[in-house]
């Protein structure tokens, strides 16, 4: 088991190398800048700013140099925020994404995976049905049209209501700027949760050892969570692995409709002001955590499954 | 059937399989058409993919054709022949909305077709060679899975600019992981049947065995997968389009009249809704038409 | 036969499925006898399992019952689920044919025990250990201290049968369904596994229903057997004549397919000719008949009911009697 963990966190080093090698190469070597703005720069500027990012030195020299301070814990400077460094918009932007997204994936733990037993359980029932198809409504209906209806809803037309709540912004985390993106950002993995949960009951509630106990005379509760649950949990598991690293990293969608300073945001606004460190930074960040989720969800495994652990 | 019948499970009671004559995929049809709301959805689909094929050739105004006589959103008006009314720069909304379908289902399609192809062979290839060949080709999907796909497919497009064949071949290329680990497994119980085997003691060589043999085989459940993977790509679309990063102006797709029309909400819902409308539509048949095809495909999931 | 611990009273087991309702068992009367081991034999889609899971309340979904089954004065059939887990793995228990996936992988063999010992005995966890490990030892699980601290996948297939057929002995049981106990195993372990179903009769007075299509089993251990085909009883009879002399073709036919040690190593197997009846589409008239070497007219059209045949038992054919030894 520890000598499987050790080889998987092995693996994930050169993974995240490969992963900012491409990407560094991928931004350096197309046409166009961070400084081809609307007006154009004079010469003699453009020529001051590329040697202050160090955007003269050959290829490999940048590189190396990037490669090295990313080992320190810096990622540079921000082209377009020319004032701060990426570090600094990182540090300021992921405890607001990781506050959002951890509230949303409770929440979407706590409504979508109890949903999904309740159809299981009721399956091809009325209940199932309904639970199913809200299910299925969450999955179709993207982020942007569901943010932007909840703004309308919330914000505009129940504006002079008690209900009322801010249609976007974020006042310093107020908590009433807080509960539509949460919601929205929940939404989906919420949907998700529900259909995932739903098909692995269903399975477990099949399996063999959920007839014994049943012939055991265990009360239908004790049946469903004793023996059905755990084995169910392996594929809500295995997607909440990635699920978590997307939801902490910032939900572009959202930060950008509600105006939410997190990570998400100033990676859509870097992708779009070509503003490479920046968006580079975010990418290796999320990366890492698509690792290290994956790493938890093995680890997980073996809580959910003992022949994994004496297997690997 | 006799063996379902002994498995502590009766739902298993299957006649279908003892009715001799009637070939897998004769079954398989029969059970998709008893699937009410899978046919519904392959009618709808049907009739979405005709109109946004035909629709804009038919209609008074086309998708860029901007009515200077009211260069705002309107209404619907018969008179005008503005059936859907217009958007924010005065065009037809109907002609946009179908124009738009026709780029969505376009993309995805071909992005689908694009992971299709990719998956197929390196699944089909990692399952049936097996090996080295199955580990390292494995080891690089597992490798896949850990990067951030959105956040490539959004460098791409910036890097390379907003460019429709680049965006279903980057969307097409993120895509085709889970396909090629689904085809790889398939393979893997495949390999060992008698008639894969009887292939290779008749001399087949590899390629032609995965072709003749192999992919006939795997493409129950790879259409199940495409059929379910056809509208995450629109989906995916869509988000770049609202990034700014779809299809460029003035062509159009659902996604970026969603764009335009949330901008519109509050003076016009309906430049939002219509083509919010006939998206949500479309993913969900897509989406039900999948779940049928599954069912049909595997009865013991019933 | 003395007072029975089961009674099975006009038992039909119905499936709705995509193609239509199919009846997996037609009105079928059984009693079972207080210490009685009841043979049940037939091919698979006989029924014979469905029968015992219905009485049980463990049909799959889409199954639906009628008729009557009468344990201690009640009818378990509309006896509803709390009254039911009041009597499952309590007084009647279920030995399951695949002992590889009835466990529940991710729980200690141990608590599964000892779970069943505090839902019908209402006993502490020290009390309930120290009988599970005793039953583990009766069970001759050797080592049974260690065992009871591991997980199914440690255990071989033997050993957590083994573990199944203690955990049906808990309570001390009245009946215990043994449904093909043996079929998933080695020859030598089930050998092992009948003897102690055998020993749990003969010592606890319980009664056994044994599940099976093996006959060499039945034979072994078996008091009657009831022989079914197409969801139908088509003879019962004490153990001796059903061997020696059977009244059903089919049940003839059964006994000419097992082969026997004594036979010359020349000898072909022999067979049944035709396919298992398809349930939802049985023939007409007798089900056996288009498989029956001495099929008749009447047998097409006019089902057989149950009659006392010329050596006693009760058969569903229209031979009056049955040629021995012709099969």
């Amino acid at each position: 088991m520890w000598s499987y963990f050790a080889r998987r966190v092995v693996i994930g080093v050169p993974t995240l190398w490969a992963i900012i090698t491409v990407c560094f190469f991928l931004m350096r070597l197309t046409p166009g800048g961070p400084f081809d703005g609307e007006a154009p720069i004079p010469a003699e500027i453009l020529v001051n700013l590329r040697a202050r990012y160090h955007l003269d030195d050959p290829l490999w020299k940048q590189y190396v140099d990037y490669l090295i301070s990313l080992l320190h814990g810096d990622f540079g400077p921000s082209f377009k925020y020319r004032d701060f460094t990426v570090t600094t918009l990182i540090a300021q932007g992921f405890p607001v994404s990781l506050q959002n997204g951890f509230a949303a994936l409770v929440l979407a733990i706590v409504i979508g995976v109890p949903l999904g037993i309740v159809a299981a359980l009721a399956q091809n029932t009325r209940r199932d049905y309904i639970v199913s198809a809200a299910a299925m409504t969450g999955i179709v209906i993207p982020n942007f049209v569901m943010g932007h209806v909840l703004i309308l809803v919330f914000g505009v037309w129940l504006k002079d209501s008690f209900v009322h709540l801010p249609a976007g912004g974020w006042d310093d985390g107020a908590f009433a700027n807080r509960i539509l993106p949460v919601f929205c950002l929940a939404l989906p993995y919420i949907a998700y949760l529900v259909r995932i949960t739903r098909g692995s009951m269903i399975e477990a509630m099949r399996a063999n050892y959920v007839r014994t106990a049943r012939a055991k005379g265990l009360p239908f509760h004790t049946v469903v969570l004793r023996h059905a649950l755990k084995s169910a949990l392996v594929p809500v598991v295995t997607f909440l692995g990635p699920a978590t690293a997307f939801l902490l990293t910032g939900s572009m969608v959202v930060e950008t409709i509600f105006q939410i300073p997190g990570i998400g945001r100033y990676f859509v606004q870097g992708a779009l002001n070509r503003d490479y460190t920046l968006v580079m930074g975010v990418t290796i960040l999320s990366a890492a955590l698509v690792i290290a989720m994956n790493l938890a969800v093995d680890l997980l495994y073996g809580l959910l499954d003992p022949k994994v652990r004496y297997e690997r | 059937m006799s063996a379902n019948l002994a498995s502590p499970h009766g739902a298993a009671l299957d006649a279908a399989a003892t009715t001799e004559g009637r070939s897998l995929w004769q079954d398989a049809w029969r059970r998709l058409m008893a699937n009410h709301a899978a046919v519904t959805g392959l009618v709808i689909l049907v009739l979405i993919a005709l109109v946004s094929v035909v629709g804009p050739y038919l209609l008074p105004w086309t998708y860029d054709e901007i009515d200077w006589r009211h260069v705002e959103a309107l209404p619907p008006d018969m008179a005008t022949r503005h059936y859907f009314g217009t958007d924010s720069l005065g065009r037809d909304l109907l002609a946009r909305t179908l124009f738009g379908g026709r780029i969505s289902l376009m993309v995805g399609i071909l992005a689908t077709t694009v992971a299709l192809f990719i998956g197929v062979t390196v699944g089909a290839i990692a399952g049936f060679v097996g090996g080295r060949t199955d580990q390292y080709l494995m080891r690089f999907v597992d490798l896949m899975y850990s990067v951030p796909l959105t956040f490539f497919v959004i460098i791409l497009m910036v890097v390379f600019g907003r460019n429709f064949i680049l965006m279903f071949l980057a969307i097409g290329a993120v895509e085709w992981l889970t396909m090629a680990r689904i085809v790889r497994g398939q393979t893997l119980t495949l390999r060992n049947k008698e008639f894969i085997e009887a292939a290779r003691a008749s001399g087949g060589s590899t390629t032609w065995i995965i072709i003749r043999h192999i992919v006939p085989n795997v493409l129950g459940v790879v259409m199940v997968y495409v059929t379910l993977t056809i509208p995450q790509v629109i989906l995916l679309e869509s988000f770049l389009s609202f990034l700014g990063l779809g299809i460029q102006e003035p062509m159009t797709s659902w996604g970026m009249l969603i764009n335009d029309g949330a901008a519109e909400l509050e003076v016009s819902p309906r430049t939002l809704i219509i083509p919010a409308a006939f998206m949500t539509v479309t993913l969900f048949c897509f989406n039900f038409l999948g779940d049928g095809l599954r069912d049909a495909l595997d009865p013991k999931d019933r | 036969m003395n007072a029975p611990v089961l009674d099975i009273k006009n038992l039909i087991v119905r499936f709705a499925t995509n193609d239509g309702e199919v009846a997996a068992v037609s009105d079928l009367s059984l009693s079972i006898g207080k210490g009685e081991c009841l043979g049940i034999v037939g091919e698979s889609g006989s029924g014979k399992s469905q029968t015992f899971l219905a009485v049980m309340g463990l049909l799959a979904r889409n199954g639906s019952v009628s008729g009557e089954a009468i344990y201690g004065g009640v009818n378990l059939l509309t006896a509803g689920e709390r009254a039911l887990n009041e009597l499952r793995g309590n007084a009647l228990t279920m030995v399951f044919q695949d002992p590889m996936t009835s466990l529940t992988p991710h729980m200690k063999v141990g608590r599964q025990l000892t779970e069943v010992l505090i839902r019908h005995r209402g006993v502490d966890k020290t009390t309930a250990r120290n009988e599970a490990v005793a039953m583990l030892k009766r069970v001759q699980i050797p080592e049974a201290e260690r065992r009871f601290d591991m997980y199914p996948h440690e255990l071989s297939g033997g050993l957590r049968q083994r573990v199944m057929v203690a955990m049906a002995l808990l309570c001390g049981p009245a009946l215990i369904i043994a449904d093909e106990p043996t079929t998933a195993l080695d020859v030598t372990v089930q050998a092992q596994i009948l003897d102690l179903i055998r020993r749990a009769k003969d010592e606890l007075d319980t009664a056994v229903v044994l599940i099976t299509h093996d006959l060499g089993v039945v034979a072994g251990l078996a008091d009657r057997v009831a022989v079914m085909y197409g969801g139908r009883l088509v003879e019962i009879g004490e153990v001796h004549q059903i061997f020696r002399a059977p009244q059903h073709p089919y049940t003839q036919g059964l006994l000419a397919c097992t082969p026997r040690l004594d036979d010359p190593a020349t000898a072909t197997l022999v067979t049944i000719p035709g396919q298992p009846p398809n349930l939802q589409n049985l023939p007409s008239g007798c089900s056996y008949h288009p498989r029956c070497p001495y099929v008749m007219d009447r047998c097409r059209v006019e089902r057989p009911v149950l009659t006392p045949g010329v050596s006693g038992g009760l058969k569903a054919c229209h031979l009056d009697a049955l040629v021995q030894g012709a099969a």
